[in-house]
């Protein structure tokens, strides 16, 4: 039985910021309805990955091919839509600020895909319904809580009918009580079989939707496992390490 | 004459008269300013290329560098000397009179010193607006697939605009004012009228003083309009109140 084409194969790439190496031949793959889960210390090169990955930063080497298509070899108007079909979903929500709820799920929906206005909004009330906030559809981000806010972003992406999603730290904007209420859209995403990257702290949560966890750390893939690969024992690498740290100062 | 037949059938018709064309030097200047200053503003912001980019900073340097009047006085009478030097040159050659188009009316001369001189500073409130804008909000743009143009103007422009608002109103306030220098250029506004009455009449204090009350409900109007605009397009949280 030969293995299926992944969904998104990020091959090889470079990210070299004024003399650094942000990324260090990073290689990784996701089949469809994979969750993946990056981890690792702060400046290891997590959200600049992400960010290559849609070619929001253009790797200084490597490539990035989503359902075989490779977004090196895109025109400038097709990494375009190479983008469209990757949604992304930030630490600080980055809603924009000057747009009511609907507003920040239909433009893109009206702008980019060009829709009429009634569709686009009959699409963005479907999407916030999904998130469970169709009630707060005419507020403005300033209005809503941590936790709405990246429950909107996450139905502006959806509505783009991602093929992946790419999540960088969604829940660590967030205060204690609210994390929950996100990670719970995110895990139904996954049950309902979307592809996601999600780079997270949330060390639990990941253990129980993921199959594969990837630690990173100067730039580098160090370790690449199962879930297990976290709990050490004898042997423990890196990854398991980090973890005890981060188990010591959550309590956890 | 008495005072009373000098104000109404001397000195107010005049400064209305001039009033007309006040307003129709301020209009334009000032739409036009505005626009210029959303496009220069906007270049710089967001990092115009090599050549367009040190284009748009002569601009501002120079325009923003040099007195209004000096301008004023370029445009309306350096330009006819620079077609003397052309006609001197290019009419031996039998060239149609191109340098002709160098002769501009008052009422030009003053619109093109107006609108230059608003344009540059109108464009650094716009530059400062749009970088007040965090990254992340064209990043988003960018990631949902917008173009840079299209992020520009769905996402970027309609918050720099109303950031911008008070500071580009500030500006149009200052142009109205300004405008008074259109009678070094010989376009008789409201000031140009009050003063060429004051001399005949020798009423200074009454001429200067009906031309101030002219301004000050010039702009009195116009921030009643920009504090409506600035009312209408506020959004909950956008502005830290």
């Amino acid at each position: 039985m030969t293995e299926p084409r992944p969904l998104l194969e990020v091959s090889r790439v470079t990210r070299v910021i004024d003399g650094k190496k942000i990324l260090d031949d990073v290689s990784l793959s996701l089949n469809k309805g994979d969750l993946k889960v990056v981890i690792g210390p702060s400046g290891g090169g997590k959200s600049t990955l992400l960010q290559c990955v849609n070619f929001l930063q253009v790797p200084n080497q490597g490539d990035v091919f989503l359902d075989g298509v490779s977004a090196r070899e895109m025109s400038r108007h097709n990494i375009n839509l190479f983008r469209q079909k990757i949604g992304m979903i930030f630490q600080d929500f980055n809603l924009f600020d000057h747009l009511s709820a609907r507003d920040n799920v239909a433009i893109a929906l009206r702008k980019v895909k060009g829709q009429k206005k009634a569709k686009a909004y009959q699409r963005a009330m479907e999407e916030l319904d999904r998130v469970g906030l169709a009630d707060k559809a005419d507020l403005y981000p300033s209005q809503l809580s941590g936790g709405q806010k990246q429950r909107v972003s996450l139905a502006r992406a959806l509505a783009m009918d991602p093929m992946v999603m790419l999540l960088d730290e969604p829940t660590s904007a967030l205060d204690p009580e609210l994390i929950g209420e996100v990670l719970n859209v995110i895990a139904q995403l996954s049950y309902s079989g979307m592809t996601m990257l999600m780079v997270t702290h949330q060390i639990g949560f990941a253990r129980h939707l993921t199959k594969e966890i990837i630690f990173m750390e100067a730039g580098r893939v160090v370790e690449t496992g199962p879930p297990e690969l976290l709990e050490g024992g004898p042997g423990g690498g890196r990854a398991a390490e980090f973890c005890a740290k981060l188990a010591e100062v959550t309590g956890r | 004459m008495s005072t009373w037949q000098f104000y109404w059938e001397t000195l107010i018709p005049a400064v209305n008269k001039g009033l007309g064309l006040s307003i129709a030097l301020i209009v334009p200047s000032a739409v036009l300013g505005l626009a210029l200053g959303l496009l220069v503003g906007a270049g710089r912001a967001m990092g115009a290329k090599k050549t367009l980019g040190r284009l748009l900073n002569l601009y501002v340097a120079i325009f923003r560098g040099t007195p209004l009047v000096v301008q004023l006085v370029m445009w309306f009478y350096g330009l006819p000397s620079l077609a003397l030097i052309l006609e001197g040159y290019f009419k031996p050659l039998g060239w149609p009179p191109f340098w002709r188009g160098l002769l501009l009316s008052p009422y030009a001369a003053a619109v093109l010193g107006f609108t230059l001189c608003s344009g540059a500073y109108q464009s650094e409130y716009v530059r400062g607006a749009i970088l007040s804008i965090k990254k992340g909000q064209f990043l988003a743009a960018r990631a949902l697939g917008f173009s840079k143009a299209q992020a520009f103007w769905s996402v970027i422009a309609p918050v720099a605009l109303r950031r911008a608002l008070p500071g580009c109103g500030n500006e149009i306030i200052y142009l109205i004012k300004y405008s008074s220098l259109a009678l070094v250029v010989t376009a008789v506004e409201i000031t140009g009228q009050a003063k060429m009455v004051a001399s005949l009449y020798f009423r200074h204090l009454e001429c200067y003083l009906l031309a101030a009350v002219y301004y000050l409900a010039l702009v009195t109007v116009a921030t009643a309009i920009l504090g409506y605009l600035e009312k209408k397009l506020a959004v909950p949280g956008l502005d830290p109140h």
